[in-house]
């Protein structure tokens, strides 16, 4: 089953190497190549979504289940939409209070959930390595999307994607990722990927966000916003949460946004190309500027576009292996 | 007179500087002596520990019963037979049960359900403060009136300055240590793990180090102001061994306990994100290992002991973050002993076995153990250290099976243990009853 029969459009071309992970946990775990190869395959699925019809039969007969334990509608919304244009079933689960305070573990909803038929589970869970330890228990595949403060690989993925889209590339540029590092999974799964495709990292924050043991993953450290902006081809926003500040981490919402927040005079000091981007929801005024936000450096709906594509490729590549079935078409 | 002949093997008696071939011989319930000179005839029982280690009964300062309030996880019979398929015939067992043990009436419940389950002499540490609140301490005299050997807050630290003073103050005049739990409460909220490169890579909540060594520093100069004893429990870090060695260097009275996990395990262990690796205080990196290794070769740090902390399975087959610290330590004492530090040549067997009979005893103030002095409690531990084995926690006799060593092929096993002059603990072929045919 290849992918140019899949979308019968115009053939992609064919991937430099194949992706052989049963799971899709981190970036961390992922190689170079294999993070090209999945940046290929959801170019290759983008183009689906500028059809008339956006449906392709790749999925039909596999069930996706999403099992959130956080609330998290954009990713949710992106990753039913994403399964459901590969004709696959979706089914929710939003496990609140309810079940996990009877005394039911985390594990036995995930063994109940597979005993029901899922294929995948795209699991969204507060506590670091929630997903590693389902993957293995469980005999379906995981999708982490989103464990606690430690990877978020479709996120990554994306913004890896709208990045490569942008500039041509990936090696060789200087991103910055601005705001609360130490509680970010975002800013994990961006690290390992940047660095793995060859780009150079920079984190910045207050010290309380930006602890000095990031650099032993690879990267360089700055407080000062301002003084890095010229050197950077890539801003990354992330959110700033306010619980941080009730944690005494940060002085004020308003001493953040003065130090740290992008505006177009900051803006104006990056080189002219400086693509900004910010994983959703943002905090408008806060960590950024509405006139920067809607700007014309800004990728920020480029990156929900490539969300959808970048999930349906990992499901795709995922889904399409369990082979306990046929494939339904 | 009931006796043992325990023919040929290596004892080991650290308390008189022994280490030769000989036999011991056992007399009821008491050490009758070593060599031809205590020979009583025939014996009613003879043990062939020929190529094995005859060691006085192991003794653990610092093990977790969990009864009363968690049996699911131990219990006091159930953790007593743990410690003697693990080669340990004494433990000493700490007071965060619930209730806790802070009343004589605590520690009398304790030692009674050890009688009951007659596996490996239990005796309870009785609680610092009341109900391990850290606010007014204890009535100390009644624990030790019921049964109590020590003191502590485990679980969780004497946070309070002033309460650890006058708990430092007040035990001189029961001439009981106090153990303690050093950590700065307030550095380790959300702490899963070690902070640095590993929690940072992991997005998973940090413990620095210097939580640990500022409770450190402040409890030994605590000790140094008082006079009192002060027990670090569970060291694990590289300035804390740099504090007490200074502090001895001093002639504070300040003693160290290190845990196997401490000086094997470091924190990259974690990236599996498995909760058999998650401890308080948790690992640590190969600088603190390397550092706990070598105050245990210059005598900074005097005892080994486990911290055995079982969890039932379902406690610890959680998200990491909600699962309990802790590991089952008693029966993997030995083996991980020898992995990590007799086969790499850190330490001796002598050495190793002054840390867990003569030390603990003296810090226990247990005069009848550890030791093989005429006259002295019959407690032994015979020690095979050469047929290899691998680690199962499914046959644990600990009612939990929390461990990061499963599967670890391993060498070094207690093939029997005695207490009170009764072979408790045997993996069999070398007990022969009088009238048996004995190997010769
Ligand atoms: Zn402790």
């Amino acid at each position: 089953m290849s992918i140019a029969a899949l979308t019968s459009a115009e053939p992609p071309k064919p991937p430099a190497s194949g992706w052989s992970g049963k799971h899709l946990l981190g970036l961390e775990d992922l190689s170079r190549e294999e993070i090209h190869f999945i940046l290929d395959t959801a170019e290759s699925f983008g183009e689906v979504s500028s059809r008339t019809r956006k449906k392709v039969p790749a999925l039909q007969g596999r069930i996706v289940f999403n099992l959130f334990f956080e609330n998290s509608t954009r990713t949710r919304t992106s990753f039913s939409l994403a399964a459901k244009r590969l004709s696959a079933d979706v089914q929710d689960f939003s496990a609140s209070v309810s079940s996990l305070s009877k005394g039911e573990t985390f594990i036995d909803t995930a063994k109940n959930i597979e005993a029901m038929g899922a294929d995948v589970l795209v699991v969204r869970h507060s506590s670091p390595g929630a997903p590693h330890l389902l993957a293995r228990h469980v005999q379906c595949g995981i999708i982490n999307a989103g464990d606690g403060a430690h990877e978020h690989p479709t996120q990554g993925l994306l913004d890896l994607l709208t990045i490569r889209k942008a500039k041509g590339r990936i090696e060789g540029l200087t991103v910055g990722l601005v705001g609360d590092i130490s509680h970010s999974r975002v800013a994990r799964s961006n690290i390992w990927g940047l660095t793995k495709l060859g780009a150079k990292v920079i984190l910045c924050g207050p010290p309380t966000l930006v602890p000095r043991s990031l650099e032993g993953l690879g990267c360089e450290i700055a407080y000062s916003l301002d003084d890095i902006l010229p050197r950077l081809d890539v801003v990354n926003v992330l959110r700033i949460q306010s619980e941080r500040q009730q944690q005494g981490l940060f002085p004020s919402v308003a001493e953040y946004s003065r130090f740290y927040g992008m505006n177009q005079e900051r803006v104006s000091k990056a080189p002219g190309d400086l693509l900004l981007l910010a994983p959703g929801p943002i905090n408008r005024g806060v960590e950024l500027t509405p006139e920067v936000a809607d700007g014309p450096n800004s990728a920020i709906l480029e990156q929900v576009k490539n969300g959808l594509a970048v999930r349906m490729a990992v499901l795709y590549l995922l889904g399409g292996k369990t082979d306990a079935k046929p494939a339904a078409d | 007179m009931r006796t043992i002949q325990i023919k040929g093997g290596r004892i080991i008696d650290p308390s008189q500087g022994v280490d030769e071939v000989a036999d011991l011989w056992l007399g009821d319930d008491r050490v009758l002596g070593i060599g031809e000179a205590y020979a009583q005839g025939t014996a009613d029982v003879v043990i062939d520990a020929r190529g094995m280690i005859v060691s006085p009964g192991l003794i653990d300062v610092h093990v977790h019963l969990r009864e009363p309030g968690n049996e699911e996880d131990e219990t006091i019979a159930t953790g007593a037979a743990s410690a003697l398929a693990g080669g340990v015939t004494t433990v000493a067992c700490m007071p965060n049960t619930i209730p806790a043990l802070d009343t004589q009436g605590a520690a009398e419940f304790v030692v009674l359900q050890a009688q009951r389950a007659r596996k490996a002499n239990v005796y309870p540490v009785g609680a610092v403060s009341k109900g391990r609140k850290g606010d007014e301490l204890a009535e100390l005299g009644q624990l030790v009136a019921g049964g109590a050997v020590a003191f502590t807050d485990d679980g969780a630290p004497v946070a309070s300055a002033s309460l650890m003073r006058r708990a430092l103050l007040y035990s001189k005049m029961l001439d009981r240590v106090i153990m303690q739990h050093c950590q700065v409460p307030e550095l380790t909220v959300g702490g899963v793990m070690n902070e640095g490169a590993e929690s940072t890579r992991l997005g998973l909540g940090g413990m620095p180090a210097a939580a640990e060594d500022i409770m450190v520093a402040r409890d030994i100069r605590l000790a140094e102001i008082t006079g009192g004893r002060l027990h670090i429990q569970h060291i694990s870090t590289a300035r804390s061994v740099e504090l007490v060695r200074e502090g001895k260097k001093r002639g504070i009275d300040v003693t160290a306990e290190a845990c196997p996990h401490h000086f094997t395990l470091t924190d990259e262990r974690l990236r599996t994100f498995d909760s058999n690796f998650k401890m308080n205080p948790p690992l640590r990196t190969a600088d603190d290992v390397a550092a706990v290794i070598e105050g245990l070769k210059d005598g900074t740090i005097e005892l080994l002991a486990t911290d055995h902390a079982p969890h039932a399975p379902e406690k610890k087959m959680r998200e990491l973050d909600q699962a309990p610290f802790g590991i089952v330590g008693l029966e993997t004492l030995i083996p991980i002993t020898v992995h990590g530090l007799i086969e790499p040549g850190h330490l001796t067997w002598v050495d190793v076995i002054r840390m867990l009979t003569v030390a603990p005893a003296k810090l226990l103030g247990l005069v009848d153990k550890g030791t093989f002095r005429p006259g002295a409690d019959a407690d032994v531990t015979i020690i095979d250290t050469e047929t290899p084995w691998t680690i199962d926690p499914e046959k644990f006799l600990s009612r939990s099976r929390n461990t990061p060593y499963g599967g670890w092929k391993v060498k070094g096993r207690a093939h029997v243990a005695i207490v009170a002059g009764e072979v408790r603990h045997s993996l069999g072929g070398i007990v022969h009853e009088a009238g048996e045919a004995a190997t010769p």
